[in-house]
């Protein structure tokens, strides 16, 4: 909402500056967006006459200007076809910025004749949208005077943003109410228009309700249409609206001056009478803004025989606007239901400042009749004419509230003590009525505040005109019985520090990925694509963070990174409900794990890298098998599991997901379902007792040759159970391939003795146990 | 006496001539060694009288002594020499850098989201949450948004295809349906937090289609505005690090708050900054959860993590925080933390 200080001074009688009158603006709860005065990008442009003209040398469309600018005589090159001896204009210097452009003005030569300055047109002045020639000052102006100045164009613009509870401060009328309730001024009281009609109004109008609550209209006839004066045209101007002629910029006057829209048709191109009604599915609309449309049923619309001439509330028609001939109009002024105007605007995309404040509750439902009134007299004032009778059809529907509010609300709700007189001043400058005690007060809401309804609402009211700053701050002192986050929340945390330690870099990408990708990572079911998507890139909740994080690693491999570890902590969805999004610890790694160093050689990353990090995050001995999904390499990946529940996959990536994601490989990934790893089952802090051997432990390696087949994890439980009690630990050095599918096992087993040292004896017969035992397990021989 | 005393100068003098500790022996052995001249001497005793022997024994007592310690002092000498010497040829080049540490990196939006946990932590919040596809129902139609209202049209809503049973869904476009979650499920006095991704259809310089928001949200018999006042002043000064940082209130309108603020802060240029909205828990907000709003009342607050992040740490431009460009990521992440 744009308006000019002026503008609101013509309803509220104020000595506070602009300052003090923007600051209760945000006050109150209507935030200041900015404040613009076209006087300081004007200030350099000074009022000049021609005092002699001759056509250029060398060109045709050129005239050499001899300009006298108060101070001194330049000569300036000007090609406005209006430049003449005489004219009063307005000057740009070297060294000013001309505002359309942003450029500095310098000295040139045009076409080889030097010129010291600019003869500005409007448009170079951002005084019009655009302009013909240059800008003509009235004759009586005083050459060398700033001509901002001298045009008054020094009223600041000020553009505030109005929340959408409160239509009622779309008119300036409304904002200057509530200032005046913040007691920086008084509310200027409206003048009442009550035009007496000469004869009847010729048209008829039937009106369903559903369709318009009320409605108003009355024939001006005989009326002059043509540009409006000076200082209507300007008012629009100022606030950005473009005048158009006399009948229109009246109705825009009252849309913004008192959040009234009105509409004027030209009487001499309606067919008929009027019937407002809802549309019918299929009706079809010329509107003003030279656009057909295609209504749907139950829109409310205007109609004549013709058809539908206007969109109640929204716009008006083509066939029925005025011109510069009109000479008979019918001015109409009618109140469209909020959520109907809203519907209608929507489907059909029509942005009006009609529609803007009708779906706002803006018009307030006691000023329609009133408002015609006020658009008459303008009319008649502006263009003459003889006005008939009023006709109203509907009536407004009574928009006051009945409520009950307890003043001390304000202080146990709103944690301010407000007295209860200044309560009652508050109310009443707001336009409430209120009887009764400091105890309850019966409310009487006003018409144009339809978003009053409650007690709550009341605290507000008192609040933002006392100013939130009246309410002094109560330090919290609640404090935590336990921890912020629960067990599974934390372990989030837990596991970003824990990947990122391991030197991954935490990505944060969106939920929602391109159907193809989704379909390379199992697909998604119809009801996890958006109906809406902003792009075909973003239509289909992501089944798998992996697409996301291969996308990345190709963007980085692209910009030269080729040790790349990513991961991310957050959802992929299997299906809508709250149960079918799972979180995620997500992760892959490509090109080296160690890029390589003048210490160490440059390693790449393999599946056990990706098997680390799932480990990292799983902290549990799970079952393992190869059930990994598609996407990862089938002999080189593996499935975690507790039970039949999945807990999570790494391995190496499918050589054709890589192709399909432009990924330079090897590129490993693990995926970890986060909530599904069990809880710890007992939290306790002590850990369990540890007795410490004083003999000393021996450590003997075996070299196992085993089937290729064989898994290493069997040869490892062999050892295991060769003997409970001795072994430590069990690491595996060493593992190669042998010819005839055949693979060698290094084996490092530690033994610890509790009760004596082990004689040479006994560990050699342990070795024979530990061979034999694998041997039976596995049929793996020691290696000679 | 001549004897002993040129035996003396002699050694000592062979002693700081050497230069080496296999000299340093040879002295040694020559002086003190089986047949060297101090042990001869020594042996020449037994042929002298007591008398001679006496005073004789005692001065070469004496001789042996010093000889020893003069020997002692010079081999701890050369030995220093020495390794000084053998070190002095193992210098490294200090400059050359050492293994790199295998550190990542954390995002910006989850450092900053467990510093927003730990504050409202320490103030006896906890941490509610909610799914990402959310009913229609909890994200507007019980926050008190009318079903043709703008404030609701201002939400850019990504739409779901409804639930088998007709439901409509969406993805949440603000973190407030949480508080109907909450509060349908549990009784007052209720303080809770909740985090998470959000999604408005809207993509430019200043939006994001998914971006992050804190919810927070308190229920009890007394809590006003003075509190919520309080609660969000502790809160932001503590996060921005600023024991000074000046906040301003002023009304604002969300569907489900009444009375509604707008909080901004008094930033480093001397501009006010939005930064949240909040306000007191609307009534019909209370109802629909089938709480009393004659007994209790509360309010709640709703953040962007993302605007918060951005200022707090000079971010400049939303979408970068969602691209993974490992420059950037390195240069606005942090390294991993203990976690206390």
């Amino acid at each position: 909402m744009r308006f000019t200080l002026s503008w609101l001074k013509e309803h509220l009688d104020t000595q506070a500056s602009l300052q003090e009158i923007t600051d209760k603006l945000t006050q109150l709860g209507l935030v200041v967006d900015k404040v613009e005065n076209k006087a300081d990008v004007l200030a350099p442009f000074t009022i000049c006459e021609i005092v002699d003209i001759e056509e250029h040398p060398n060109a045709d469309r050129l005239k050499v200007c001899t300009v006298n600018t108060g101070k001194d005589v330049l000569q300036i090159v000007c090609g406005g076809i209006n430049a003449r001896k005489g004219l009063k204009t307005v000057l740009a210097r070297p060294g000013d910025v001309i505002p359309s452009s942003g450029q500095v003005l310098k000295v040139g030569k045009v076409r080889d004749v030097d010129s010291f300055g600019m003869l500005c047109s409007a448009e170079e002045l951002l005084l019009a949208e655009e302009s013909e020639g240059i800008l003509e000052v009235d004759p009586s102006a005083p050459v060398g005077e700033v001509y901002a100045k001298w045009m008054k164009l020094d009223d600041p613009v000020i553009e505030i943003e109005i929340t959408p509870n409160r239509g009622d401060c779309l008119g300036v009328y409304g904002i200057a109410r509530d200032l005046a309730a913040t007691g920086i001024g008084t509310l200027k009281p409206l003048k009442k228009e009550s035009v007496k009609g000469k004869y009847p109004c010729f048209v008829s109008i039937q009106l369903d309700p559903e369709a318009c609550d009320h409605f108003t209209a009355r024939l001006i006839k005989g009326v002059k249409n043509g540009p409006s004066p000076d200082w209507l045209q300007r008012k629009l101007i100022e606030i950005g609206l473009r005048p158009i002629s006399a009948l229109v910029d009246i109705t825009n006057y009252y849309t913004i001056d008192r959040s009234r829209p009105l509409h004027v048709f030209d009487a001499d191109k309606l067919k008929g009478n009027l019937n407002i009604r809802l549309s019918k599915k299929g009706e079809t609309f010329d509107a003003l803004d030279g656009k057909t449309y295609t209504l749907d049923e139950g829109m409310s619309v205007i109609t004549d025989d013709s058809g539908v001439i206007s969109l109640g509330g929204i716009m008006g028609g083509a066939s029925t606007g005025c011109d510069e001939n009109t000479t008979n109009v019918l001015l109409e002024a009618g109140l469209f239901e909020p959520i109907l105007t809203a519907i209608t605007g929507r489907t059909l995309g029509i942005h009006s400042d009609a529609r803007f404040r009708f779906e706002r509750s803006g018009a307030d439902p006691e000023y329609t009749l009133l408002g015609l009134e006020a658009g008459t007299q303008m009319i008649l004032d502006l263009c003459g004419g003889d006005v008939s009778e009023v006709i109203q059809v509907g009536k407004a529907p009574n928009y006051r509230k009945h409520l009950e509010f307890r003043p001390e609300r304000v202080a146990t709700l709103g944690g301010a003590n407000v007295s209860f007189s200044k309560i009652k001043t508050i109310l009443t400058s707001l336009g409430f009525e209120s009887k009764g005690n400091d105890l309850e007060l019966n409310i009487y809401t006003p018409s144009w505040r339809p978003d009053i309804e409650q007690e709550a609402d009341m605290v507000e009211e008192i609040l933002r005109v006392e100013g939130y700053d009246s309410i002094p701050s109560v330090p919290y002192s609640e404090r935590p019985e336990g921890k912020p986050l629960s067990p599974l929340q934390e372990r989030r945390f837990v596991i970003r520090d824990r990947l990122s330690g391991r030197g991954l870099v935490e990505a944060t990408t969106w939920s929602f990925i391109s159907q193809k990708d989704a379909d390379q990572f199992g697909g998604i079911p119809e009801s996890l694509s958006i109906l809406n998507p902003i792009s075909q890139d973003m239509a289909v909740m992501r089944p798998s963070i992996l697409p996301n994080l291969l996308k990345a690693v190709e963007y980085n491999q692209n910009r030269g990174f080729d040790s790349i570890g990513l991961f991310e902590v957050g959802p992929q969805f299997q299906d809508p409900t709250p149960n079918g999004q799972s979180m995620m610890a997500t992760g892959v790694r490509a090109g080296a794990f160690t890029p390589g160093n003048w210490k160490e050689k440059k390693r790449n990353v393999d599946l056990y890298d990706a098997k680390a990090d799932a480990l990292a995050i799983l902290e549990m001995n799970a079952q393992l098998d190869r059930s990994a999904p598609g996407w990862y390499h089938p002999g080189r990946s593996g499935c975690f599991k507790l039970g039949n529940q999945i807990l999570g996959y790494f391995g190496e990536l499918h050589p054709s997901i890589l192709r399909a994601f432009d990924v330079k490989g090897p590129a490993v990934a693990f995926e970890i379902f986060i909530d599904r790893i069990p809880l710890p089952k007992k939290k306790t802090t002590a850990k369990p007792k540890l007795t410490l051997s004083p003999y000393q432990a021996v450590e003997r390696d075996f070299a196992f040759v085993v089937g290729k087949d064989v898994l290493a994890e069997a040869v490892i439980k062999a050892v295991q159970k060769a003997d409970t009690q001795l072994i430590e630990s069990i690491g595996l050095f060493d593992v190669f391939e042998l010819p005839e599918d055949k693979k060698s096992l290094g084996i490092r087993i530690r033994l610890q003795p509790k009760d004596h040292t082990l004689s040479e004896e006994e560990i050699q017969s342990f070795s024979q146990k530990i061979i034999s035992t694998v041997s039976q397990a596995t049929g793996g021989v020691l290696r000679q | 006496m001549d004897t002993i005393g040129q035996l003396k100068s002699q050694v000592i003098r062979e002693v700081e001539a050497t230069s080496s500790l296999q000299e340093l022996e040879e002295v040694r052995v020559k002086a003190l060694g089986k047949k060297g001249h101090l042990t001869l001497l020594m042996k020449d005793l037994g042929q002298k009288t007591p008398e001679e022997r006496k005073t004789l024994g005692a001065e070469l007592n004496v001789l042996k002594d010093a000889l020893t310690q003069a020997l002692d002092l010079k081999k701890v000498k050369l030995e220093t020499e020495t390794i000084n010497a053998k070190l002095g040829k193992e210098t490294l080049d200090i400059t050359l850098p050492p293994r790199p540490d295998q550190k990542g990196i954390v995002h910006p939006l989850s450092h900053a989201l467990d510093e927003v946990i730990r504050i409202f932590g320490q103030m006896g919040f906890v941490v509610a949450e909610g799914p990402d596809i959310e009913e229609d129902f909890f994200n507007f139609t019980a926050l008190n948004f009318p079903p043709e209202h703008p404030a609701r049209q201002e939400h850019d809503t990504f739409y779901m295809p409804p639930s088998p049973d007709g439901q409509p869904l969406l993805l949440r476009t603000h973190t407030s349906p949480v508080q109907i979650r909450t509060m349908t499920a549990g009784e007052p006095p209720i303080r809770i937090i909740s985090t998470g991704r959000t999604y408005r259809s809207d993509y430019d310089a200043t939006h994001s289609p998914m971006f992050h928001q804190i919810e927070v949200l308190v229920v009890d018999t007394k809590t006003h505005m003075g509190h919520l006042k309080g609660c969000i002043e502790e809160f932001c000064r503590l996060f921005f690090e600023d024991p000074n940082l000046k906040l301003r209130f002023r009304p604002g309108f969300f569907p489900f708050t009444e009375p509604s603020a707008e909080v901004d802060i008094m930033w480093k240029d001397g501009k006010w900054l939005e930064i949240l909205g909040c306000g007191m828990v609307h009534p019909n907000v209370l109802r629909n959860c089938n709480i009393d709003p004659d007994k209790y009342q509360g309010f709640a607050v709703g953040m962007g993590l993302d605007r918060v992040t951005m200022l707090k740490y000079g971010i400049d431009d939303l979408r970068l925080f969602y691209e993974t460009d490992l420059r950037w990521l390195n240069h606005y992440g942090f390294t991993p933390e203990a976690r206390g």
